[in-house]
């Protein structure tokens, strides 16, 4: 196997009521080190389905993935260590409501990596000022924009130094104003070299940044290629068919 | 001497008669024999037992909530094996605990462990106990109903950050879920410091059971009764308000 390929899904199903709901039916990708993947469909391909086995926030019905080589869907896996190697970002952010930006970033690393306060907390206010954010530390959650949340969620996820970003879905719930400042954000860290994995309908990210792209419906990975070749020349019917509505 | 003079006199001696008696009842009640002693001692314990009877409320409600409540989220999700089969276990027994401790009346269960369990102990050590007890099993579903309340969001955005499900909730789901619920918590606790007030079925020299016998001493009801209301009263208002203090605090974190 490939020196460089950090997660390799193999064959990941995830089945609801028995096997009455198929939202992955047999899925297999490798993610290489320093990739942009961008995972498109339409609502229910199982996308975010497929995001979320990543890091077992789904437990996959069947299929095994390889995290660094070592299979973190075994039932003796240490899953809370692999985690800490995955950064994940939400929809809906999930920022801790009753801690201030600074504790929301510096938690995580205080009592999982015990790292000092001053230690944390240079690196948060440090990550802050790159995002624009650097007078918010002290702010509560609930008094930021939903723009401005979102680049906090990246930050907190990146206090932990993960391998790979996983983003679900970034810029779903936010103004279509504030959807650049935080696909900026996401170029940025692309361009640093970020493993990043990312659930999106933003067509023109995916066509900027992303260095594949996968096409998914129905539980199943139809399509992938990279941006070029999958907008310019689609193969499957259902992604031609599906880009006809979107572009 | 005009009518409304014979009408005044007639007032002033009826005050002064009643004054008269008022002292001296008040006298009998609390001042002859030291008698406010037993309201004295009868707050220590009714204090002495709320305290300890919250201190073992909470801590049982947390510990069956969280048992609970994780069975309800995870119980579907979890692999069979020996986690699940004590989960299992453990939830069977918080909702055995709830059913018996809801289903019958504190005073039974203060009876039952006085006279029956706990024989071998002080009646304030067992009130203390069985108030904790019962006190418990309301505490949990209002702290359940706290830990539901979150979204499950911040249990997932906990969990990415590679926290276990012990850290996640004690760090994250727990402060909210108890921010949440602290009106409820509040409203148990000034139910329970008035609960306590059935102890004196045991035997044992609470508030209410010292008006009692200041009562059965004097053949006087209405004073030591009072008293004894506006005692608890005073205590509900006062515990109200440093609640309301607390509650404040923590909103202002939020805005």
């Amino acid at each position: 196997m490939n020196d460089n390929v950090i997660i390799s899904a193999r064959e990941l199903k995830k089945y609801y009521n028995g096997d009455a709901i198929k939202a992955l039916d047999g899925v297999s990708a490798d993610i290489t080190k320093g990739e942009v993947v961008v995972v498109i469909g339409p609502s229910g391909s199982g996308k975010s389905t497929f995001l979320r086995c990543l890091n077992l926030l789904e437990i996959p019905t069947d299929g095994t993935i390889l995290f660094n080589g070592s299979n973190i869907t075994d039932k003796n896996a240490n899953i809370n260590m692999h985690r800490q190697k995955m950064g994940m970002v939400f929809q809906h952010f999930n920022l801790f409501p009753h801690m201030t930006i600074l504790k929301n970033m510096t938690l995580a690393p205080c009592s999982l990596l015990h790292k000092t306060k001053e230690e944390a907390e240079k690196k948060a206010l440090a990550l802050l000022q790159r995002v624009g954010l650097g007078d918010r530390a002290n702010a509560y959650p609930s008094q930021l924009s939903g723009g401005q949340k979102q680049r906090v969620a990246i930050v907190r996820a990146l206090m932990m130094e993960p391998e790979v970003m996983l983003f679900d879905e970034p810029t779903s719930a936010l103004d279509p104003e504030m959807v650049g400042e935080v696909l900026s954000v996401m170029k940025e860290l692309a361009a640093e070299g970020m493993t990043m994995v990312v659930v999106t309908h933003e067509m023109g990210f995916a066509k900027e940044v992303g260095s594949r792209v996968l096409f998914m419906d129905e539980g199943k990975l139809l399509e992938q290629n990279t941006p070029n070749e999958l907008f310019v020349n689609p193969q499957h019917p259902r992604l031609q068919d599906f880009l006809s509505k979107v572009l | 001497m005009s009518e409304l003079q014979v009408w005044w006199q007639n007032l002033a001696a009826d005050v002064q008669m009643w004054w008269t008696d008022f002292q001296d009842t008040f006298y009998r009640c609390f001042i002859q024999d030291d008698r406010w002693n037993f309201l004295t001692r009868g707050l220590g314990n009714t204090l002495l037992i709320t305290l300890f009877a919250l201190i073992i409320g909470v801590a049982l409600g947390v510990v069956v909530a969280i048992i609970r409540s994780s069975y309800d989220k995870n119980a579907q999700e979890m692999r069979p094996g020996f986690g699940k089969a004590i989960l299992s276990i453990l939830n069977s027994i918080c909702k055995v605990y709830l059913t018996v401790i809801r289903g019958t009346p504190v005073v039974v269960q203060l009876l039952l462990g006085v006279f029956v369990f706990f024989i071998f102990m002080g009646d304030i050590t067992v009130a203390c106990i069985v108030f904790g007890v019962n006190s418990g099993a309301y505490v949990a579903e209002i702290v359940r109903s706290g830990i539901m309340s979150i979204d499950n969001g911040q249990f997932e955005a906990g969990r990415s950050l590679g926290f276990n499900y012990v850290q996640t909730m004690r760090h994250i789901i727990l402060p909210q879920a108890f921010k949440n619920v602290l009106p409820s918590l509040a409203n148990e606790f000034i139910v329970l410091i008035k609960e306590t007030s059935v102890a004196g079925y045991a035997g044992v020299i609470d508030l209410t059971k010292g008006g009692e016998i200041i009562r059965g001493r004097t053949f006087e009801a209405f004073m030591p009764l009072i008293a004894v209301a506006l005692i608890y009263l005073a205590l509900v208002l006062f515990f109200t308000y440093l609640i309301g203090k607390l509650e404040r605090r923590l909103r202002s974190s939020e805005r």
